[in-house]
């Protein structure tokens, strides 16, 4: 049974916005991509920017001054889906009625041969054994390979999907790169085994933006509304520093490799929906490995079976739970820590608008985003539809 | 070819007064972790409270350094050039009732790959700085 109102009935998503994405973007800076960003989603919600009261995200106090909002309410600690819901519970408690949520990434990009900074965060415990993200991921992955057979060649499959989504899409920093099959995936180069280059996510720049506003708005707006139906967070501790143990728990049923499921859970009982209801699977795309763990920890197949249910044409185009249509962290975009997490929820809303320009699914009315990882021990999980829940 | 620790250029632990006692523990080659003296659970990495029990009673104790593998990755492309591929991160789960990341060495990498799941592996101690050493993992059977 759904709660009753639903949590975020009163919040709609009005505009959505994605600066250019590339490779490098020389000259750009964060401030100036987080600027672009939110007027972009001002002009596609129609919403005035000097409607705006409360900033999320990076830039938070820079926005405000220099956009003339003072006094708006500022949340600057929090990144990707936690941000657009921080926004969404600061409109249904008033604090705020207008919230536009930014990251951005530039400058990022480093150039003597090291790997992007973030994905090798400093700690005593782990560092001097040379781990990074993608270690850390294969530590998660390698575990469910032994426990119930996962194939390099299912991990392949999802790489290749989400790759050729990209592929097809033009905004994308990997468009027209492709197409790829299992075997390209598989003959990339290793990075950290089950994990080759190809089944890892990229580093790029850019910015986005989401603007939100009170649901007594939408008659107002620009672009077709988007809504909240559900979100909820979950961590089994700090990312990176500790083991990345699949086993890990301190709640039955809920094991640090299927961290996220408890969220969505939640997420789906805010609104009464399971995943029966989802149309499309804006999931998080650091490594191939990660898509099958989300379909099993959100309850889309049973424990050990997410290997052959993305090899069933499930989540390819046309199937019953196309993912990441956008070509995600693998060939969209990855600006930094967190404006390639925000760019779930926007595709998620450009699907429920049936505005992609490319892999738009027919109808779809509900999107399952997502942010996080299993090795990085959070997962974030949100359902963005069509009609007021 | 068989799997050596990369000891030269490494990121160097800074020990933090949390840490301070298991970095200590390494030096004398004794691999500590810290046990709670309410309910006897085993922690790691080092904590400010018991996992299980919340409670505040934790003893830094000296384990066996024994255990089996729990996971494990082969690196082809370092993250950072100090580190010579290939390399194998793990998971050890020690005998004493708890996880820790570490490297293995000592071993082919495609042996390691047939008969890695639960690898009887034991501690050995290697030096990277002057006041840090590091603890590495190794088949138990070959010391």
């Amino acid at each position: 049974m759904p709660r009753t109102p639903p949590p975020y009935r009163d919040v709609v998503i009005a505009g959505v916005y994605n600066t250019e994405q590339a490779r490098r973007l020389p000259g750009r800076t964060v401030g100036d991509l987080c600027t672009e960003a939110v007027l972009g989603a001002c002009a596609d919600a129609g919403v005035a920017p000097a409607e705006i009261d409360g900033v999320v995200g990076m830039q938070v106090g820079e926005l405000i001054y220099e956009l003339g909002l003072g006094p708006a309410m500022r949340l600057n600690s929090s990144l990707g889906i936690p941000a657009v819901l921080h926004a969404a519970q600061a409109i249904a408690a008033g604090q705020a009625s207008v919230v536009a949520v930014t990251a951005a990434g530039a400058e990022l990009l480093s150039t003597d041969g090291s790997a992007a900074v973030w994905t090798r965060p400093p700690n005593e415990l782990t560092a001097p054994y040379g781990l990074f993200t993608a270690a850390e991921m294969a530590l998660m992955a390698r575990r469910h390979m032994l426990d119930f057979g996962t194939t390099p060649e299912q991990l392949a499959t999802v790489a290749a999907t989400i790759r050729n989504n990209g592929h097809a899409n033009p905004a994308a920093v990997y468009y027209d790169r492709g197409p790829f099959t299992t075997a390209d995936i598989r003959a990339s180069r290793l990075v950290a085994d089950p994990f080759h280059l190809l089944d890892c996510a990229t580093t790029s720049e850019g910015g986005t933006a989401l603007l939100l506003a009170h649901a007594d708005r939408v008659a107002d707006l620009a672009a077709a509304p988007a809504y909240i139906h559900g979100g909820a967070s979950d961590a089994h501790g700090p990312a990176y520093t500790q083991a990345p143990s699949f086993d890990r728990t301190h709640r039955d049923g809920y094991p640090a490799g299927y961290v996220g499921r408890r969220a969505a859970e939640i997420c789906f009982g805010q609104s009464g929906l399971g995943p029966d209801d989802v149309d499309v699977c804006e999931f998080y795309d650091p490594f191939s490995f990660e898509i099958i763990r989300q379909f099993e920890a959100y309850g889309f197949c049973p424990d050990g079976e997410g290997g052959p249910f993305v090899e069933s044409g499930a989540i390819g185009p046309g199937g019953r739970y196309p993912v990441t249509t956008d070509g995600g962290t693998m060939s969209f975009s990855h600006a930094g820590i967190s404006a390639q997490m925000l760019q779930r929820v926007v595709r998620g809303v450009e699907q429920v608008r049936g505005t992609c320009p490319s892999m738009q699914v027919d109808g779809a009315e509900i999107a399952m985003c997502s942010n996080g990882g299993s090795g990085a021990l959070f997962t974030d999980v949100m359902l963005v539809g069509s009609e007021r829940p | 070819m068989i799997l050596e620790p990369n000891l030269t250029g490494v990121p160097v632990p800074q020990p933090t007064p949390l840490s301070k006692p298991y970095w200590d523990g390494c030096a004398i080659g004794e691999l500590r972790y810290q046990r709670c003296t309410d309910c006897g659970a085993a922690s790691f990495g080092p904590a400010h409270a018991c996992h299980r029990c919340r409670g505040r009673s934790l003893e830094w104790t000296a384990g066996t350094g024994r255990g089996a593998v729990y996971s494990w990755t082969i690196v082809g492309r370092p993250p950072l050039a100090a580190f010579v591929a290939p390399y194998a991160p793990c998971i050890v789960r020690l005998d004493e009732g708890y996880d820790m990341v570490s490297a293995l060495v000592g071993i082919d990498p495609a042996e390691l790959e047939r008969i890695g799941d639960g690898l009887r592996v034991q501690v050995e101690f290697h030096p990277v700085a002057d006041s840090i050493t590091l603890p590495f993992f190794a088949p138990a059977d070959r010391r």
